[in-house]
């Protein structure tokens, strides 16, 4: 009879294993505001944002040798932040490699993903990964790396040999496309993480190594030697990377979203951290400047509507500055990486940043 | 006439009672468990779809034993990732019985320096977890190796940053390895990366091997090796004659479950750029968002391989216990 009832007993104890991780969170009911979101409430509960990034990006998520994170990806969680919880600096954040991130999101390990992940159809479809993208914070696209001493100057030239690439990424797939295309045979070598990905590339196991090219000018900076590596001029695709919360829970999604066109907006208005107090003075002193009061909350209830505070754009731009600011400081020319704005420029100055109206 | 005892009482009824009961409990537990995936996938819009198994991958593959490339369907690129990982496993498997056969014979060597190396290996290498050796054997040692002329060229095999290269049949011929254009060619190739797996994998699992082999050769009585020796005969034809059959029977058991694990060990190849089954999963988890469907997949693989490892373990075991005369 043994061997009968260990069978039986060994069979839940696996499902309980495959099946437990499933079970769902129950239900939660809308908070004081009015608005119906679970993960709003979650988040204004547990007082923190819980933020994925990737940890090991100079420039858009990284780890300071004081302990903190900077980059531009981080100060899109630390604006959420200040606009949820009322504290930039409260966030626990969570390294993830591509692999895992999509995962983290779904399961709700994470409550926003802000990690260079590049929006496509796929990954936004319900019938795909299922995400709802945010505005896109930075318009990148892919590019090539190989070391100058190579002599690579196309793509073409790489036919036949070694191509570093992390998998799990677009990244991967335009590769294969435009390769595909040129009808060059390669050999795409594929690590879980960017750190293998570079190791083996300055490993010399690769000829090149591909990935978004702002990412690629990023990692450059803490090579051994900067110059002596080289971005082909070929462009592979457009990469738009845009921060992802979960679907199925449109009103949280809605406060990510606003909360970083409030950063878009704040620039085109010329508020920055720095004045953003005196801004918001002189809109209370004129009640002409209609417009201006909306957008910093004195008057209205947009912030109401979207479950925030009234003056959630003040508080995200008195933390982290307009969204020009953000990319100056991080990536643009107060940084190492010295970035041109490129198509990350304001809509009125021939960039792709736009906010829809504050109304 | 005994009057007999009521049915709850009846020894012949309890045991088919306990049996029913156990069971109701466990089917209505399943069904629970079953209807609460089925609740949440749906709710989630992820219910459990196949469909995607047939279109076109469009990701390219570094190495792979069956043709692949990115026009092909998902089905395909799986397969050739398994097929890439059973074929790690299989080289694995020889390679480190080979080695960690020959560390347990060291150990009762009557050379003593031979005797002490072989207990050195065993402890340094069984402390020291495999995804660091995998890493070190790979980032540190292979990636470092020169390229072109400078490889480590020995006679017929020649090591390299591109890869490990030996001498084969080739077209009814022999050829060695011979660098052409600055690239070597090979009858026998294999990747930088299998390599440096294969070595780890050897290296770790033939530490283990070694202990079972040298504890099944301990369980032998100590009058065989008196026994053999009595008739003049050589300690390694002892070993190997009279010694080693005998242990054969400790020893199976506790193979298997070193080649079970070395079957499971190879999903570390992720963490060194080879192309296996679980690094091809990732990346169709990754395109096709399909979570719970490609770990199923993976879940069921490396089961159906660990199940057959042990199905013929156990058939080996049987051949060589003891039939009572």
């Amino acid at each position: 009879m043994a061997p009968l009832h260990r069978r039986l007993l060994a069979a839940p104890l696996l499902m309980a294993l495959l099946l437990g991780g499933c079970a769902s969170e129950g239900g939660g009911s809308g908070g004081a505001t009015g608005v119906q979101s679970q993960k709003l409430d979650t988040v204004r509960g547990r007082g923190k944002l819980i933020c994925g990034v990737d940890g090991k990006l100079p420039g858009f998520s990284f780890v300071e040798s004081s302990g903190s994170y900077s980059g531009l990806d981080v100060d899109i969680c630390k604006a959420v932040a200040a606009a949820v919880v009322d504290d930039p600096n409260k966030i626990e954040y969570r390294d993830l490699n591509s692999s895992e991130r999509f995962a983290a999101l779904a399961s709700g390990e994470i409550d926003l993903l802000s990690r260079n992940t590049t929006m496509t159809l796929s990954r936004d479809a319900a019938g795909g990964n299922g995400l709802s993208f945010a505005p896109t914070t930075f318009y990148d696209g892919q590019g090539v790396m190989v070391p100058v001493a190579s002599g690579v100057k196309t793509l073409k030239d790489l036919a036949g040999k070694p191509i570093c690439v992390e998998s799990g990424t677009t990244t991967e797939l335009n590769l294969a496309d435009r390769m595909r295309e040129i009808k060059a045979a390669y050999t795409p070598l594929k690590f879980q993480t960017g750190d293998q990905t570079y190791t083996a590339y300055l490993g010399g196991r690769c000829v090149a190594v591909t990935s978004d090219r702002s990412q690629l000018a990023a990692k450059r900076t803490s090579f051994p030697d900067p110059q002596a590596h080289l971005l082909l001029d070929e462009v592979l695709s457009k990469e738009p990377l845009t921060p992802a919360t979960v679907n199925g829970d449109p009103a949280w999604a809605d406060a990510v979203r606003w909360t970083i066109f409030g950063l878009f907006q704040a620039e085109e208005l010329g508020i920055t951290k720095a004045n953003v107090a005196a801004k918001v003075a002189e809109a209370k002193a004129n009640p002409n400047l209609a417009d201006l009061r909306r957008f910093l909350g004195v008057e209205g209830d947009f912030g109401k509507q979207l479950g925030l505070p009234p003056d959630f754009v003040v508080k995200a731009v008195s933390a982290v500055g307009n969204y020009g600011e953000i990319f100056e400081r991080n990536v643009g020319q107060e940084s190492k990486l010295k970035l041109a704005r490129g198509l990350n420029r304001q809509w009125k100055d021939g960039g792709l940043i736009y906010s829809p109206p504050f109304r | 006439m005994v009057s007999s005892p009521p049915w709850w009482r009846d020894r012949r009824v309890i045991p088919w009672l306990v049996q029913g009961v156990v069971g109701l409990v466990v089917l209505v537990v399943i069904a629970f468990l079953l209807g609460n995936l089925v609740r949440n996938l749906s709710a989630a819009g992820l219910l459990l779809s196949w469909r995607w198994l047939g279109q076109p991958a469009g990701f390219d593959l570094s190495e792979s034993v069956l043709p692949f490339n990115a026009e092909l369907p998902y089905w395909r690129a799986l397969m050739a990732g398994l097929v890439n990982t059973l074929r790690a496993v299989a080289i694995g498997l020889v390679g480190s019985t080979l080695l960690g056969t020959l560390l347990g014979m060291a150990a009762f060597s009557s050379n003593g320096l031979l005797r002490r190396l072989a207990v050195v290996y065993v402890e340094v290498i069984r402390n020291i977890p495999l995804l660091l050796q995998l890493v070190f054997w790979y980032f540190v040692v292979f990636l470092s190796l020169p390229n072109g002329t400078d490889a480590l060229q020995f006679p017929g095999v020649v090591l390299a940053k591109s890869g490990f290269y030996a001498a084969g049949f080739e077209q009814g011929h022999w050829h060695g390895p011979a660098l052409i254009n600055g690239v070597w060619h090979a009858p026998l190739r294999l990747s930088v990366e299998l390599t440096a797996l294969l070595t780890g994998l050897i290296a770790y699992t033939s530490a283990f091997i070694a202990e079972v082999v040298r504890g099944g050769i301990a369980s032998v009585a100590k009058g065989q090796w008196e026994a053999a020796a009595s008739l003049g005969l050589h300690w390694s034809i002892t070993l190997r004659r009279v010694v080693l059959p005998q242990a054969l029977r400790v020893i199976i058991p506790g193979l298997n479950s070193q080649y079970i694990g070395l079957a499971k060990n190879s999903s570390l190849a992720v963490a060194v750029g080879y192309t296996d089954l679980y690094s091809v999963a990732e990346t169709t988890l990754n395109q096709t968002g399909r979570a719970v469907e490609v770990i199923l997949l993976l879940l069921g693989a490396y089961l159906v391989i660990d199940l057959l490892i042990s199905a013929v373990m156990n058939g080996l075991n049987r051949l060589v216990q003891i039939r009572e005369r």
